[in-house]
């Protein structure tokens, strides 16, 4: 079979300054992975360039995705492949009504996968029934996207938009940034809903803390742009104890 | 250089006056009204960049000179003009359609006005004698002087008291003669208590490269209400030089949007003065150039007298090398006291070779004001793209969604439902013709 994602002695610069050293990473189908290490490790460099931000150049390595070229892909292209970066800081916008946003954005990825556009009446439908799933209050949808949302509030739209896309691959990059605990306890309860045994995540954190939400099949530990050790759940209470000292000095 | 230019483009100002003579409605005084205007416009010549008010629109680099009357539309210009009309998509109005810068009575409809309405033209009342039409009083300069002496036509609208309009009152202005200038001048007149909408509307009928010098001056009357709605859709090597004055009584509402998406060169001035207190104005426009376009809008509000409010809100959407100018004059006389006025101008540049000026300005003589103005220029936000990209929307439409996002803002100033819409359908087909 197939992994889901792979990715091969991936290189990735910025300026000049190459962040990631030749990262190996295989998930497959149905499994949590989660990706700790310190600041600066390259956590965040990963997602963005596996959903495929500008800015970042890759320099050597290969990411598959269901045995695809991810590289080769626009961002837009990959998200309608499957591909579901929650954002550690999710963007306002202004102007754009939600349900406009979820709506063009549910077409979009539905048309480039050559399926047939919803109808409004079918959008309406999908999105109170997953609305209603997640507890997410209506008038949330009627505001402007993220447009004076809490920081839980920017996150659960991320969960409701993961639910709305059926994405195959999640990764949710820093999740529990900027969220009191009440508020991670509903992002994640919202993140588990979607686990099943066809979709895999990625969650990316600093903390241990959410691992205790979210209860991962295997955690890797990121330093200086290269996993530098994999184990089970364990591994990230381990860390939680000794910290991230040891596997720098390792790096280095 | 300028002289050269001007030579090189052709008839030279004195004989499009002469050329013009026998077209130009009016005897005795008003033909020496006439004749003082041009005169005046000969000595000025075209606006250029040494002019302050000017400054940006340089006239003399980008009009070159003014061109020739276009001749009296006939029958084949009428049919045209009708087609071109139509297309535009305003439904249910009163039309009052000009057409070449003459009122076609076929294109109009004059004999079936609403109640309390009434229409004259220019150009009968210009015949009669009537010279104060062709005088300014509210600012000089040398395409107001120019509007002055070659008017051939517009309309003259007077709504009376009390009367409330169901209907647009619509002003279309269509271009069917090529390399030609129409020049209309149009005077509304609004009573006491009114409400009315007025629709203006500009495009052109297989025309190219021709020039519209229009000037519109409207009085608003205690506790009236106002929407006034401006669609330029000239043909994109056309020229549009617009003046527009409106004073407003006591209580009056003024609320009024300018979309402009055509024409080479495009300067609409408006004037708007408060004469009457509690009085409040609105004033929203946006610009969506492509091409080498340059479309300036400059606004002076006169605060004459106390407690109104004016808002401005303004958005430019500019690719390739288009250019666009905001300049805004927020004037408070010493008497107007609680005066609140505010301008906010925002400049969308999707290229780097495109170009926004922000000239604002307030000139403040009384103490006790709230007044304010903000100017930014920027490209489209890259996170905001990449977000909507990494949730699958393909470069174009996100781009799209967030330019409309953009432009939402001023648009949702129309009060109208009919108009809004047909606002917000003319500003996403300037977004797909972008592709």
């Amino acid at each position: 079979m197939t992994a889901l994602l792979q990715v091969k002695g991936l290189k990735v610069q910025v300026e000049d300054n190459e962040i990631l050293h030749g990262l190996d990473l295989t998930v497959n189908a149905g499994e949590v992975h989660a990706i700790m290490g310190p600041n600066g490790s390259g956590k965040s460099t990963l997602s963005h360039v596996i959903a495929g931000k500008p800015g970042y150049e890759v320099t050597g390595g290969e990411i598959l995705f269901k045995g695809e070229d991810l590289l080769a892909m626009e961002p837009d292209e990959r998200a309608a492949k499957g591909v579901f970066l929650a954002f550690q800081y999710p963007m306002e916008i202004p102007g754009v009504a939600t349900m406009t946003f979820l709506r063009t954005a549910l077409n979009a990825q539905r048309k480039a996968r050559g399926e047939a556009e919803l109808s409004t009446p079918e959008f309406l439908k999908k999105v109170r029934e997953v609305s209603a799933r997640l507890n997410v209050p209506q008038d949330m949808l009627k505001r402007g996207v993220n447009v004076g949302f809490s920081g839980g509030e920017k996150k659960r739209n991320e969960v409701l938009q993961m639910a709305l896309f059926e994405p195959s691959l999640c990764i949710l990059d820093e999740m529990d940034s900027g969220l009191d605990i009440d508020a991670l306890r509903v992002a994640a309860d919202g993140v588990n809903a979607l686990r099943s045994k066809d979709r895999a995540m990625v969650v990316i954190t600093h903390y241990q803390r959410l691992l205790n939400y979210i209860v991962p099949d295997f955690v890797h530990v990121m330093s200086k742009g290269r996993v530098v050790k994999s184990g089970s759940k364990d591994l990230a209470l381990e860390l939680e104890k000794s910290g991230y000292a040891q596997f720098e000095e390792k790096a280095a | 250089m300028n002289i050269a230019a001007t030579a090189a483009a052709g008839t030279p100002p004195a004989d499009v006056f002469a050329a013009a003579r026998d077209r130009l409605p009016g005897e005795g005084p008003v033909a020496t009204a006439r004749k003082a205007a041009f005169e005046d416009f000969t000595s000025r010549g075209l606006p250029h960049r040494r002019i302050e008010e000017w400054k940006y629109t340089d006239l003399r680099a980008l009009l070159r000179a003014v061109a020739p009357l276009a001749p009296v539309p006939g029958d084949a210009a009428l049919a045209l003009a009708a087609k071109a009309q139509a297309a535009i998509g305003i439904e249910n109005a009163t039309r009052l359609t000009l057409v070449d810068g003459v009122l076609a009575p076929k294109l109009s409809d004059l004999a079936s006005l609403p109640k309390g309405v009434r229409v004259r033209s220019l150009r009968e009342s210009l015949t009669a004698g009537a010279v104060d039409l062709l005088k300014t009083t509210f600012a000089a300069d040398a395409m107001i002087s120019f509007n002055g002496a070659m008017a051939t036509d517009g309309v003259l609208v007077e709504v009376d008291d009390g009367v409330t309009l169901e209907r647009p009152l619509y002003i279309a202005h269509v271009a069917t003669a090529s390399s030609a200038s129409s020049v209309t001048r149009s005077k509304i007149t609004i009573g006491k208590k009114a409400r009315v909408t007025l629709v203006e509307s500009f495009v052109a009928a297989g025309a190219t490269a021709y020039q519209v010098h229009d000037q519109v001056d409207i009085s608003v009357g205690d506790d009236s209400e106002l929407q006034h709605i401006r669609l330029m859709e000239d043909a994109r090597d056309a020229a549009n030089i617009t003046t527009a004055a409106f004073t407003l009584g006591a209580r009056v509402k003024l609320n009024t949007f300018g979309l402009n998406q055509g024409a080479a060169v495009s300067r609409y001035q408006g004037f708007i003065s408060f004469l009457g207190e509690d009085s409040e104005l609105s004033t929203n426009g946006v610009n969506l150039l492509g091409g080498r376009r340059h479309a300036d809008t400059t606004l002076v509000v006169n605060h004459a007298v106390p407690n109104c409010t004016s808002r401005e809100i303004f958005r430019a959407v500019l690719d390739d090398q288009s250019r666009s100018v905001f300049q805004g004059r927020i004037i408070v006389q010493q008497d107007a006291q609680k005066t609140d006025g505010k301008m906010m101008t925002r400049a969308l540049l999707l290229s780097d070779e495109a170009e926004a000026d922000n000239k604002p300005e307030l000139e403040i003589f009384a103490d006790d004001v709230a007044c304010g103005h903000g100017a930014t220029a920027g490209a489209l936000d890259e996170e905001l793209l990449f977000y909507l990209r990494a949730r699958g929307l393909p470069e174009n439409e996100a781009q799209s969604l967030l330019i409309s996002a953009f432009v939402g803002e001023a648009i949702e100033s129309i009060v109208d439902d009919g108009l809004r819409e047909l606002a917000i359908t003319t500003a996403e087909r300037w977004l797909a013709a972008r592709g």
